[in-house]
């Protein structure tokens, strides 16, 4: 059917990737069905509660339907607008960031949004992803950059995580992490892998901080490293710098240990981040000695004490109950109890997990692999380096909510507030990923331009 | 540049890869493997809704209901919608005051969370719901639920038909597989419990899905799984309810027990134990009330004395060893034997006799001659034959327990003693070896070692009236809807009695008959029918103050009529009322004459109706036991206005009042009398029974006689 459509369309739209397109309307069909199972009660008329416009599935629907006009624009547009208007876009987005700080409305405590009146509001940080991809590959795709180069690392690096930055700074932590993906694109257009090593390492010594009892911990780095001195003990005559470099290491890595993890999760987490990210690992993290906590007792005399992996319970229940085949479509129990907070938003692969069980959940992911080999092949195919690095950034970012949002629903990851690309409710976050996917089909129906 | 890195693409698409692959292992661990998320899930979301069938209707032989539904209203409060409740109105209806209803909000908010429903006060009384019901719309959150409840319309046959509470966990425990929840009702005591698996019907379940709060949000996959409540079969009594309210009567503020058979059938026509309370105490709210009152009564009108006190028959038993006598042969109908006042067959002139004569078997009987029976006692079990007492005492024994005696007759309420029947082990302990029917002479005239319940006895009554056969004394005469458990078929049985011929029974009935025209009974004639009966006196006595003191006697009475194709055989006692014809006897032949003609018409027995049920027997150590309870509580009442007032020269004269009811009723009564249960009388309130004849309880001295 795509090839069909392709030769059809030849003519009016030339290079199109039908698959993608494709794709793309199977997974907001599915979302607006998820959405439609997670707010159905028996007894009510399914086309007027459709067409109504007063469930979140039928605004869902007008959502997308709206996206599909903005996918148009962005078909019929030319691609060279994307990479002349990249930087312009990137500052306009940063600066609707920091308008937030000014103008912004607090929602599920952050304070994120800029509302648009009429019940809509719009959250910078999820359209800036755009931008950033945007400027990342006009930055990249510049022929004076040379990326081989620290300076030019560091401003990528500086590009990418400036909004998150600024996300963080509005309390919206989940938003800013996806920026963190872009780091995936550096490393295939040329970031030194010890770059990621160390962060991978890093992020492993993090959580062996959270898991293992801190003086055990101490002392296995330290055996750790005494072993390193021993073996390295031929390789140090030659370079007498491995010793110090070996101490400093390990005198890094003790302190993160001792020190700055501590540090970080009383002083700078909120309580309740805290103890999510202990229990992800299965520890409970003691409220009192959280500095945030501590402040709000001082004032409230009583810190709210609520348990903190309900949602994670509930939302292993559902999934888990689902089974081999699941219960059927909308026969979850689950989800018609509505056990599962925010499943409409952040949980909404719940209800998949639910209705459909493993078999479901296994093709769903499937189609969702599927779309990101589908876009980095594309990405591999392109001429020019910005279409490329593009794609690369949209694969990422995709990738990253959807792996981020799923192991959260499965137990896999604290808790964070990311959607599920396409699925989640909710007008920003759907039409960003529209026109994120879209601006790469409109680059990628070009791909034997030279954009730069 | 990018030629170089483009390895780095496969890296990226593999990670990519392997990412997806942890989170589908993930999942299978969850979905697969982990059952227990299944169970969670079910546990979570689907509520068990127990659908209760109405309990089963008891009818007595007449049609007539007398234990049936009745609907009665919960007061349910939903506290989150509980909001501008005219409070001080409510309080007003209520009678509560507001401290008691904030607290009662605050406790359901606490137990059930404020979104559910909750019982705010349960079983509502009619007047109260008639209050409420008027005013409902001012109470937004609260609405009234309808729930069936037990009710008794004739207010008859309480320690008969029982009553149903609410299960403890031993009850849970004893039948736990038969689908009992916490909460749920089931029969205590009576017919309740013995049928209740008939009464109670079957029990459907619905299952709802409910949300996170506990909502219910609809049927569970449309009621597919659903099963309906079938409601519990009826049952139809031999009862005759309008006998059983005259015997209950009759009874008022006396202490003992009625049982009358139809001994064609055997069934029970009434079973009166007395004291007894209105059925309907123990009912929806009045229950909590009344059941601590009822349970502490000194004279324990729970209890259904009928099956569950043994007594010695007294001469009663004389026709059971004038039948064995005359079967086996030492005595014959004509058999003369003298009696000059006391039996000296064994030497020490025990039993005393009270009216000297030289009686024959028809005259014995109507005379109940102590001598006569004792001698007879003695020839049986000394006969040749046995070559010994142990022998004797078996035979004996044989025909007694094909006369019911002795054993659990098996009748269809629940805690029936089985009386007894001494054997010859038990004297042997007791005597030696060697012991010998003079031992045991006592039992003769039924005041030894030999215990009967009354039911018992009415058995024996009934089958002499029927000239050696009975049925199992039952209660319930039919299911409606089939017997499927067989749980009738025992009473359907023919007992008989050993080898007794029927010329014998023509004998004693001859002898009965007597009793009624000229002997002991002939104060209890029945002005035209045959009436055939048996007094009986009973000494006893009962522990006070740790010494065995002899209380006054047991009236006994058995009878049947008519003597012809008798339809009615009866068996009565009244405790510490004296000799057997002034109380019991006529108690018994207005009950017959009620069964019999259907009603009492003639001005002088109705007279001696209303005479015998102001006549009050109640035995004097429960009166005193009684007494000092209300004097006890008296006292607490005035001690308790003294502390209020404060003033020092009361407080000395109310404890004053205290020590001097403490010396009318001297010392804490431990026990009952004897041949009761010997369960401890406990004094307390007791203003839910009979409450007329609290007015005959005056604070003197109880009368003898």
């Amino acid at each position: 059917m795509a090839t069909s459509t392709h030769r059809n369309n030849n003519q009016i739209s030339p290079g199109i990737d039908w698959v993608i397109v494709w794709v793309y309307a199977a997974l907001v069909a599915i979302g607006v069905l998820c959405i439609f199972m997670v707010e159905y009660k028996p007894g009510i008329n399914v086309l007027q509660s459709f067409l109504a416009g007063k469930t979140n599935y039928s605004k869902q629907l007008m959502f997308s339907s709206i996206c599909v006009v903005m996918a148009m624009f962005i078909l019929l547009a030319d691609s060279k607008l994307f990479t002349a208007f990249a930087n312009l876009m990137y500052t306009f987005g940063i600066l609707l960031m920091l308008a937030t700080f000014v103008i912004g409305k607090s929602i599920n405590g952050s304070k994120s949004w800029i509302p648009l009146g009429g019940g809509f509001n719009l959250q910078p940080a999820e359209i800036c992803k755009i931008f950033t991809s945007l400027a990342l590959a006009k930055f990249l795709s510049r022929q004076e950059t040379d990326f081989t180069r620290l300076r030019s690392q560091i401003i990528g690096g500086c590009l990418s995580l400036a909004p998150a930055v600024l996300s963080v700074l509005q309390n919206e932590t989940g938003l800013a992490l996806v920026y963190f993906s872009f780091f995936i694109v550096m490393y295939r257009e040329g970031l030194p892998p010890g770059l990621l090593i160390i962060g991978f390492s890093f992020a492993a010594l993090v959580i062996a901080t959270l898991v293992v009892e801190p003086n055990t911990l101490a002392i296995v780095l330290t055996v750790i490293a005494g072993a390193t001195i021993y073996f390295t003990r031929r390789a140090r005559k030659r370079n007498r710098n491995l010793l110090a470099t070996i101490l400093v290491v390990w005198a890094l890595c003790v302190g993160v240990q001792r020190f700055a993890v501590p540090y970080i999760f009383n002083n700078v987490f909120q309580c309740y981040q805290s103890t999510r990210i202990f229990s992800m690992v299965g520890k409970d993290y003691d409220c009192s000695q959280n500095r945030s906590a501590l402040r709000r007792t001082a004032d409230k005399e009583k810190a709210a004490k609520k348990p903190d992996d309900y949602n994670v319970r509930q939302s292993k229940i559902a999934i888990g109950s689902g089974g081999l085949i699941g219960k059927g479509f909308l026969k979850g129990t689950q989800t018609r109890g509505k056990y599962v907070p925010e499943q409409h938003t952040d949980f909404i692969f719940t209800s998949i997990g639910e209705a459909f069980g493993l078999a479901g959940c296994g093709v769903f992911l499937g189609l969702y692999l599927f779309l990101l080999l589908r876009i980095i092949n594309t990405a591999e195919k392109q001429r020019s380096i910005f279409s490329r690095v593009y794609a690369y950034c949209v694969a990422c970012i995709l990738f990253f909510h959807i792996v981020v949002n799923v192991c959260m629903t499965i137990g896999l990851f604290p808790i964070i507030g990311i959607t599920l690309p396409l699925i989640s409710y909710g007008g920003s976050s759907l039409l960003s990923f529209t026109i994120l996917i879209f601006i790469l089909i409109r680059l990628d129906a070009d791909r034997q331009m030279v954009l730069r | 540049m990018s030629v170089f890195n483009q390895s780095r693409s496969g890296i990226i698409q593999i990670a990519f890869g392997f990412v997806f692959l942890v989170i589908i292992g993930q999942l299978v661990n969850l979905q697969v493997f982990s059952a227990k998320y299944k169970l969670a899930a079910e546990n979570n979301a689907i509520y068990r809704k127990i659908i209760y069938p109405d309990r089963g209707i008891i009818y007595d032989r007449n049609g007539k209901s007398i234990l049936e539904n009745t609907i009665m209203y919960d007061l349910v409060v939903t506290p989150v919608e509980a909001k501008g409740v005219d409070t001080i109105g409510l309080c007003n209806l209520m009678e509560i005051d507001t401290v008691e209803f904030k607290r009662r909000m605050k406790e359901i908010s606490f137990k059930n969370g404020i979104v559910r429903p909750s019982v705010f006060e349960p079983l509502l009384s009619p007047e109260m719901y008639a209050r409420l019901n008027e005013n409902m719309y001012k109470f937004p959150g609260f609405i009234l639920s309808e729930r069936s409840a037990r009710t008794y319309p004739y207010g008859v046959a309480a320690n008969v038909l029982g009553y149903i509470a609410e299960v403890d966990s031993n009850f849970l425990r004893k039948h736990a597989d038969e689908g009992y929840e916490n909460g749920d009702y089931a029969g205590i005591t009576g017919l309740e419990r013995t049928y209740e698996r008939i009464l109670m019907g079957e029990r459907g379940v619905k299952r709802f899905i409910r949300d996170n709060k506990s909502r219910i949000q609809g049927p569970f996959e449309n009621g597919n799984y659903d099963t309906a409540a079938v409601a519990g079969k009826n049952l139809h009594l031999s009862l005759d309810a309008e006998l059983q309210k005259l015997g209950e009567k009759l009874m008022t503020n006396k202490v003992g027990s009625i049982v009358a058979i139809d001994p064609r059938t055997g069934g029970i026509l009434c079973m009166v134990s007395a004291p007894t309370y209105d059925p309907n105490y123990l009912t929806g709210g009045q229950r909590r009330r009344h059941y601590g009152e009822l349970a502490l009564d000194p004279r324990l009108p729970l209890i259904n004395r009928t099956v569950s006190s043994k007594y010695s028959p007294g001469s009663t038993f004389k026709t059971i060893v004038g039948i064995i006598g005359l079967t086996e042969g030492v005595i014959n109908a004509n058999t003369r034997i003298g009696c000059s006042g006391a039996f000296y067959g064994c030497g020490n002139g025990k039993p005393k006799c009270l009216d000297p004569g030289y009686f024959d078997f028809k005259e014995g009987i109507a005379h109940s001659c102590n001598t006569f029976f004792a001698t007879v006692y003695k020839r049986t079990l000394d006969q040749e034959k046995f070559g010994g007492a142990d022998s004797g005492l078996k035979t004996f024994n044989q025909y007694a327990y094909s006369f019911g005696l002795g054993k659990r007759l098996g009748v269809d309420v629940p805690s029936e003693k089985n009386g007894n029947l001494p054997i010859s082990s038990y004297y042997r302990k007791i005597f030696g070896r060697n012991w010998n029917s003079c031992n045991i002479i006592s039992n003769s005239i039924g005041q030894g070692e030999v215990q009967t319940t009354i039911v018992q006895l009415a058995n024996v009554m009934a089958t002499i009236a029927n000239r050696g056969y009975y049925y199992t004394p039952h209660l319930v005469d039919s299911i409606e809807g089939g017997d499927d458990d067989g749980l009738l078929d025992t009473f359907k049985v023919k007992h008989y009695t050993k080898d007794v011929p029927d010329s014998i029974f023509q004998v004693v009935q001859d002898g009965m008959q007597a009793v009624m025209e000229f002997g002991t009974g002939a104060a209890a004639k029945v002005p035209g029918v045959v009436v055939c009966g048996k007094t009986g006196t009973v000494q006893n006595s009962a522990k006070v103050n740790g010494v065995m003191t002899k209380q006054k006697d047991h009236a006994f009475f058995g009878a049947f009529a008519p003597r012809d194709n008798p339809r009615i055989a009866i068996a009565m006692i009244c405790e510490n009322a004296g000799f057997g014809a002034a109380s019991s006897a006529p108690i018994a032949s207005l009950l017959i004459e009620k069964y019999l003609k259907d009603s009492i018409v003639e001005p002088d027995r109705k007279a001696l109706v209303e005479e015998l049920s102001k006549k009050n027997l109640i035995p004097p150590l429960m009166r005193q036991a009684m007494a000092r309870m209300d004097s006890i509580k008296l006292a607490k009442q005035l001690l308790l206005q003294q502390k209020e007032k404060e003033e020092e020269d009361t407080i000395e004269e109310e404890i004053k009042i205290d020590t001097t009811s403490e010396d009318f009723a001297p010392k804490p009564l431990k026990h009952k009398p004897a041949k009761d249960s010997g369960r401890k009388a406990v004094a307390y309130s007791n203003a839910a029974i009979l409450t007329d004849e609290r007015k005959n309880i005056p604070h003197k001295k109880p009368t003898k006689g």
